[in-house]
C-alpha cells in the first residue's frame, strides 16, 4: 500500500472504531433500540478487502454488523447513525435499524439478520453482474458460523457451477455469539471446507491490513478477471460482546488481551511512525478530531432529524402503486 | 382465442417475456434440457440458453436466494419450485430477503421476482408431495399471491407478476396443468388483485380459488338444475390480497356464503373471508357462512382415505343445501 493510501486508511478505520464506540454509548442511554452489532477489533478486514475492491462500483452485502462495511462503501455516517437513532433520514428511513442498513447508490446491497441468508443473494448479485456484462465484482462479509448453514454449501456449489464473480470474505473472529469456533465447527479453518467445492482459498492475519490487502488483491483480481469465486478467510476478533447485553463468559479477559496487543489500527498506526509518516501527537490529534466529527455533525445529526411519521407506516411494503396499475388492475395508469 | 393447455398458457407468457426482456430469466430444477416437471419451460432452453434458462442443483434455499439477489439489480426471475412442499426450504430466502428488503431498506432495493410452484393433492402422492400451502404465503407483508384457476389466468398472471416490481408466488395446481381453456391471442396481462365472477346468481355466494373453483362451478350447476338454487362464484385467483370489496359486493347481493378450499382450515382463505365478510358486511347475512375444507391430516396415501380427506363439488353442493335448511 502507498503512503497515502494508508494514511487515509488510519483515518477511516479511526473514524470506524470510534463510531462504534460512540454507538455503544448512545445505546447505554437508550438512544439506539433493538439488537446492536459493534465492529471493534476487526477493522482492518473491511478495510483490507475494500481498499483492494472498489467502493460504490462493487457490490457489498453483509450481515447484522454492518455498519463498517456501509461507511466503508460511502455511506454518509450521519445517515446511519440516524438510522441507528430511527429517524426518518436514516439510511434506511429508519425502517431497518442497525442490523438493516442500506445504500443502494453506493451499492452496499445492506445487512440482513439471518445467519448465512446473504450467500445466495451475493452469488445472484454476481449473477445478474455476469448477465449484464459489467466488471463489477460481488462481496459477501460474513462471519465462521455463517459457514454452518446449509446455504453456505448450496452457495458455493452454484457458485463455482456457474463461474460468478463473488468474494466470500469470511470474518473469522472464534466466536458465533457465545459458541467458540472449537465447539461449533468440525474444522476450526474455514478455507479448508472450500476446497471440495474447486473454489480457491486462501487464509491470512486479520489483524495487519497490509496482509489483508495483499490476500485480497490477488482475491479480487481472480475474481474480476472472470474466473469465478473466490474464498478469503481472515483471521481476527471481535473485542466487545456479540451484541450488547454479552458479559463475555465463555471466554478469558486474557485472551482478550493477546489480541488487542495485535489491534488493527495500532499496527498501521506504529508503522506509520516508525516509517516517520507521523507522530504520535498526530495520532492522538487525529482522534481528537474525529471525536469533534462524531459529535459535532454526525450525533447532532442523528439528534435533530425528525421520526418517521406514523401516517407513512405502509409505506415501503409494496412499490408505489401508482406504477404498478396496469399489473395490479389491469388497467394502463 | 387459442384453445390451450395450463402448462402451455405458462410456457408462452415466459416465452413472450424472455424475448422482450434479458433480463428476464427462469430457474428451477429440470427446467431447462429436460423441459420442466410439467413442461411449462418446455423449448426455453434451446431458445435462450444455459445462462437464462438456469437448470439448478437440488438446493431451494441457495437457488431461491441467488434469483431473489439478482432481481435486486433489475433481473426478473422466474423461479420454479417443482412442488410447493419443497418451497419449506425456500420460505427463509422468499420470507425474510424478498419480501422485506423494500421495507427494510426504506424503499431502495426491491425485489422483482417470480415463485411459481405446483401445489395441490395430485394422485396418491403421500404426505409430503400432497400438500396446499397457499395459507402460508398470503399472511407475509410485501409478498403478494396469485393463484391462477385456468390457462387464461395462469398466462395473463404469469405476465403481469413478472412485470411487477413486487415478488410474487403464483400457486399453480398439479391436477390443472393439462385442462385446456381460452386464451387470447393479443398479448394479456391479468390483474393481480382483484376477484372475478366466474358465474353469476342471485341466492348464495360460492368462494372458491385455483382447483375449488371448479368444484364451485360444477356445483352451481347442480344446485342451479336439481334444487332451483342459484349459486354465484367468485374466483379469488388473488389471495394476496383479498378482494375485500368484490367479497362485499357479492355477499351483500346473496347474503349467503360458502368458501371452498382444498387446503385444511385452521388459518386459511376460509377462515380469512369470514373475516373479511364480518369486517365489511356482517349485517348484509342471512346465514353464518360455511368453509368446504380438507381433513387436518398429512395426507394418506390409500385412495379411499385420501378421497376422505380432500373435498369436492358434492360437498360444496352440501353445504349450500345445509346453509338452506335442505340437507
Ligand atoms: C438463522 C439464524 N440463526 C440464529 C441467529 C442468532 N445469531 C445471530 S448472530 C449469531 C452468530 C453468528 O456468528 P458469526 O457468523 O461467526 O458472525 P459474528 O457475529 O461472529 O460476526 C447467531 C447464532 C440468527 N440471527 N439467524
Ligand atoms: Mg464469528
Amino acid at each position: 500500500m502507498k503512503i497515502e493510501d494508508k494514511k487515509r486508511v488510519l483515518r477511516e478505520m479511526v473514524l470506524h472504531r470510534r463510531f462504534e464506540e460512540r454507538c455503544y454509548q448512545a445505546y447505554i442511554e437508550r438512544k439506539i433500540g433493538g439488537f446492536l452489532h459493534l465492529y471493534p477489533g476487526q477493522e482492518a478486514c473491511c478495510n483490507g478487502v475494500m481498499e483492494a475492491a472498489r467502493p460504490g462500483h462493487d457490490y457489498v452485502i453483509t450481515g447484522y454488523r454492518d455498519h463498517v462495511h456501509a461507511i466503508k462503501c460511502g455511506a454518509d455516517p450521519k445517515a446511519v447513525m440516524a438510522e441507528l437513532y430511527g429517524k426518518e433520514t436514516g439510511s434506511s428511513k429508519g425502517r431497518g435499524g442497525s442490523m438493516h442498513i442500506f445504500d443502494g447508490d453506493k451499492r452496499f446491497m445492506g445487512g440482513y439478520a439471518l445467519v448465512g441468508g446473504p450467500f445466495p443473494l451475493a452469488a445472484g448479485i454476481a449473477k445478474a453482474i455476469q448477465l449484464k456484462g459489467g466488471d463489477e465484482i460481488a462481496i459477501c462479509f460474513l462471519g465462521d458460523a455463517a459457514n454452518n448453514q446449509g446455504v453456505f454449501h448450496e452457495t458455493l456449489n452454484m457458485a463455482a457451477l456457474w463461474k460468478l464473480p463473488v468474494l466470500f470474505v469470511c470474518e473469522n473472529n472464534l466466536y458465533g455469539i457465545g459458541t467458540s469456533i472449537e465447539r461449533s465447527t468440525a474444522v476450526v479453518h474455514q478455507h479448508k471446507r472450500v476446497a471440495a467445492y474447486n473454489i480457491p482459498a486462501d487464509e491470512c492475519d486479520g489483524q495487519d491490513i497490509e496482509i489483508v490487502y495483499e490476500a485480497a488483491r490477488k482475491a479480487v483480481d481472480h475474481v474480476r478477471s472472470g474466473n469465478g469465486p473466490y474464498f478469503l478467510e481472515l483471521m481476527t476478533y471481535r473485542y466487545r460482546g456479540h451484541s450488547m447485553s454479552d458479559s463475555r463468559g465463555y471466554r478469558s479477559r486474557e485472551e482478550e488481551e493477546l489480541w488487542k496487543q495485535r489491534d488493527p489500527i495500532f499496527i498501521l498506526r506504529d508503522r506509520l511512525i516508525k516509517d516517520g509518516a507521523m507522530t504520535m501527537a498526530d495520532f492522538e490529534a487525529l482522534e481528537k478530531e474525529t471525536d469533534a466529527y462524531i459529535e459535532n455533525e454526525v450525533i447532532k445529526f442523528a439528534e435533530e432529524s425528525p421520526e418517521p411519521r406514523v401516517e407513512d407506516l405502509e409505506k415501503y411494503v409494496f412499490a408505489d402503486r401508482a406504477t404498478q396499475l396496469p399489473w395490479l388492475t389491469g388497467k394502463a395508469a | 382465442m387459442a384453445n390451450i393447455m395450463y402448462w402451455e398458457a405458462i410456457q408462452r407468457a415466459h416465452d413472450e417475456e424472455m424475448a422482450r426482456d434479458p433480463l428476464v430469466i427462469c430457474m428451477g430444477e429440470d427446467i431447462g434440457v429436460a423441459g420442466g416437471t410439467y413442461k411449462a419451460t418446455k423449448g426455453l432452453y434451446e431458445k435462450y440458453g444455459p445462462l437464462r434458462v438456469m437448470d439448478t442443483p437440488i438446493s431451494e434455499g441457495g437457488f431461491t436466494g441467488l434469483g431473489i439477489g439478482a432481481s435486486f439489480l433489475g433481473v426478473r426471475p422466474v423461479i420454479e419450485i417443482m412442488s410447493v412442499n419443497f418451497a419449506w426450504l425456500a420460505m427463509d430466502q422468499m420470507f425474510n430477503s424478498a419480501a422485506k428488503v423494500r421495507y427494510m431498506s426504506g424503499g431502495q432495493l426491491t425485489a422483482p421476482c417470480v415463485f411459481r410452484s405446483a401445489g395441490g393433492a395430485a394422485h396418491q402422492l403421500g404426505a409430503q408431495h400432497s400438500a396446499r400451502m397457499e395459507k402460508v404465503f398470503m399472511g407475509i407483508a410485501g409478498l403478494r399471491v396469485v393463484t391462477p384457476s385456468n390457462p387464461k389466468q395462469a398466462y395473463g398472471l404469469l405476465k403481469s407478476a413478472i412485470r411487477c416490481d413486487d415478488p410474487v408466488f403464483i400457486n399453480e395446481h398439479e391436477l390443472m396443468y393439462n385442462m385446456k381453456g381460452e386464451v387470447p391471442d393479443g398479448e394479456y396481462f391479468h390483474p393481480l388483485e382483484g376477484s372475478e365472477i366466474a358465474r353469476s346468481g342471485t341466492d348464495v355466494t360460492l368462494f372458491g380459488y385455483n382447483i375449488s373453483v371448479h368444484w364451485c362451478l360444477k356445483a352451481a350447476e347442480i344446485l342451479d338444475k336439481q334444487y332451483g338454487i342459484s349459486a354465484e362464484v367468485v374466483d379469488l385467483y388473488s389471495l394476496s390480497p383479498l378482494d375485500r370489496a368484490g367479497i362485499k359486493t357479492s355477499v351483500s347481493k346473496t347474503h349467503r356464503a360458502v368458501i371452498a378450499e382444498e387446503d385444511e382450515a385452521p388459518v386459511g382463505v376460509g377462515s380469512e373471508v369470514i373475516a373479511i365478510i364480518n369486517e365489511e358486511c356482517f349485517f348484509e347475512l342471512d346465514a353464518a357462512p360455511v368453509r368446504v375444507h380438507s381433513a387436518l391430516v398429512p395426507q394418506p396415501y390409500n385412495h379411499t382415505l385420501e378421497k376422505a380427506a380432500i373435498p369436492d363439488h358434492e360437498d360444496v353442493v352440501k353445504a349450500v343445501l345445509k346453509l338452506f335448511g335442505k340437507a
